[in-house]
């Protein structure tokens, strides 16, 4: 339970809130024709809507608004079936409107909740506050000029979505099994495609330290995180920095900042003064966003399965492990794959395969599992041959690391390779036998009450076999011929 | 509800606007003037009225997901002051 910081002067704790913003996955931007594809010439993806000429309309892109409405079902939350867009004002010379187009005192989704996965294998709720549609920006180069900035405004207009979460996780590790939770459910429901990299999901997070028990203390934003990495430095630099600035008898100030990837830092954005001075208003552009109780019905009598929930089915019905269950439910390709392999097979040795030799093999090559040999027939055809006691655990481990190699049938490779168990007791015998008669003086010691030999016995065997002795017969044929 | 001159200044400089010192307490006189006129309307009851945001009765129009703009670099760039290699450039904004 202690997730308590303990400081020079006694115990914090922290206090995280979280507002993500996610890029809705679609063809065209929120408000505009134009592409809201990744990685074209510089501003070949904007219309004169997104340029914001003169004159310009915005008109709503409504696969934008089910997007926002799918993934507020999958938290759980509230749709509101009318919703309104304001004017966010600042001025930025890569946002060219003067105003940021969102919703702030009506959002199209309200409370939710999240449940997080904790290392030891427990679970936890964490409040949605909101999640509302907004317009992303332009991106400004700095290092192409000494005294120029160069502006692309591909991403200017693109949909985002900002999910803001309570002040409802204690530690840097709740943070960023929070965000890996809800990048799932996004890939889940293909609402926003997590590529953190590509800067499709990004945090910014809220600090603040406090006496246990005591009223929340001043929180500070650290703006723009894009790995989950960079968000745990964050705030584990966040806490220790706000803790000995109390301790020393000082104040925080509820300020912005900035991480600094390099140091894995975070310092004060350069104060802007009245930065945050947006004066929001309704957008005279824009008429109240609604939305039918029939369309929100039929959005989520549409929604594939989601991970806690099959994630409950895998350890309710399948007795996997909640850990098992959790790794394998956290990408859908990973739950496809393996209801897949584990379709008519022993589900428990198939989640076993999966989540040791298939991801480590996966891990140690770099590879993904979308671009690995082994399918998920074939992960099951090799499972198949350990059930039926074709091959052993041992000679498995063998065959798997060919069929990861090669793409060929565990089936296949056994029979090349002739690998199939040794389950005749007769053979088994004779190869006893002969361990036995090149080992007498062992034998002796044995007899004479050197139990610990038992072990050695079986190794010769095993090695004799080449492996392929069914090892639970070994074991009890040995037994019988060594103690007479 | 009033504006002093401090309020003017501070609006003035959200927006980007050049408001002379001179010329601060006539603005504010001019938009309470304006704000006076608009307050006239918390005399209309309205306890048990929907808002209203439009008096057509229509519903926000909805595009479909589909590209249908863009790809129009030169046109967009036609007015810029300075560009290069299809970006606008502007004067450095780094922090």
């Amino acid at each position: 339970m202690s997730q308590l910081v303990t400081g020079r002067t006694g115990d914090w704790e922290v206090v995280i809130g979280l507002e993500v913003h996610a890029q809705v996955s679609s063809k065209a931007k929120l408000f505009s024709g134009a592409s809201a594809s990744f990685g074209a010439a510089p501003n070949a993806h904007v219309s004169l809507v997104d340029a914001a000429m003169p004159g310009m309309l915005p008109v709503i892109n409504r696969e934008c608004v089910y997007q926002a409405i799918r993934t507020g079902l999958g938290l759980k939350a509230q749709i509101n079936l009318t919703s309104v867009f304001d004017r966010k004002n600042y001025f930025y010379a890569d946002l060219p409107q003067g105003y940021q187009i969102s919703q702030f005192k009506h959002p199209i989704v309200g409370e939710g909740v999240l449940r997080i996965v904790l290392a030891d294998g427990s679970t936890r709720d964490i409040g949605i506050e909101r999640l509302h549609l907004e317009q992303d920006a332009g991106k400004s180069m700095h290092d192409q000029h000494p005294s120029k900035s160069y502006i692309d405004l591909n991403r200017t207009g693109v949909a985002l979505m900002e999910i803001v979460s309570r002040p409802d996780m204690r530690s840097a590790a709740e943070a960023a099994a929070y965000v890996r939770k809800l990048r799932s459910i996004l890939r889940y429901l293909g609402t926003c495609d997590g590529n953190m990299e590509e800067g499709s999901l990004r945090a910014d997070v809220n600090v603040s330290v406090r006496r246990p028990g005591d009223a929340l203390g001043t929180r500070t934003e650290t703006k723009n995180l894009n790995s989950l990495r960079f968000i745990q430095q964050a705030i584990d630099y966040e806490v220790a920095r706000q803790i000995e600035l109390i301790e020393d008898g000082g104040t925080v100030d509820q300020e912005t900042r900035l991480f600094d990837t390099n140091s894995g830092t975070t310092r004060t954005m350069r104060s802007k003064e009245d930065a945050h001075d947006y004066r929001y208003f309704p957008d005279p552009d824009l008429l109240p966003l609604t939305v039918t109780q029939a369309e929100v019905d039929e959005l989520a009598a549409a929604l594939p399965e989601l991970p806690d929930d099959i994630r409950d089915r895998l350890i309710n019905d399948y007795g996997l492990s909640p850990y098992d269950a959790s790794v394998i439910t956290e990408e859908r390709e990973t739950a496809a794959y393996y209801e897949a392999a584990s379709a008519g097979q022993d589900r428990k040795l198939v989640a076993n395969w999966m989540t040791v030799e298939l991801f480590g093999a996966l891990n140690k090559s770099g590879q993904s599992l979308g671009d690995c040999k082994v399918s998920p027939e074939m992960l099951a055809g090799l499972v198949g041959l350990i059930s039926d006691g074709t091959i052993s655990g041992r000679i498995a481990k063998d065959v798997f690391a060919d069929m990861f190699e090669s793409g060929k049938d565990a089936a296949a490779i056994v029979d090349e390779k002739g690998l199939k168990q040794l389950s005749d007791s007769g053979a088994i015998e004779a190869l006893i036998d002969t361990v036995i008669a090149g080992n007498m003086d062992k034998f002796e010691e044995y007899r004479g009450g050197k139990d610990k030999l038992f072990g050695f016995f079986v190794g010769q065997v095993m090695k004799q076999s080449g492996g392929q002795a069914n090892p639970g017969m070994v074991n009890q044929i040995l037994k019988a011929k060594l103690d007479g | 509800m009033s504006v002093d001159k401090s309020t003017v200044a501070k609006i003035a400089r959200l927006a980007r606007l050049n408001v002379p010192q001179d010329r601060l307490q006539p603005v504010a006189s001019e938009l309470n003037g304006i704000l006076d006129w608009i307050a006239e309307l918390n005399e209309v009851p309205t306890d048990n009225v929907e808002p209203l945001a439009s008096v057509t009765g229509h519903a926000l129009p909805m595009r479909n997901d589909m590209v249908t703009d863009g790809d129009c670099v030169d046109t967009v760039l036609a007015n810029v002051p300075e560009g290069a290699s299809g970006f606008f450039v502007v004067p450095k904004v780094v922090e």
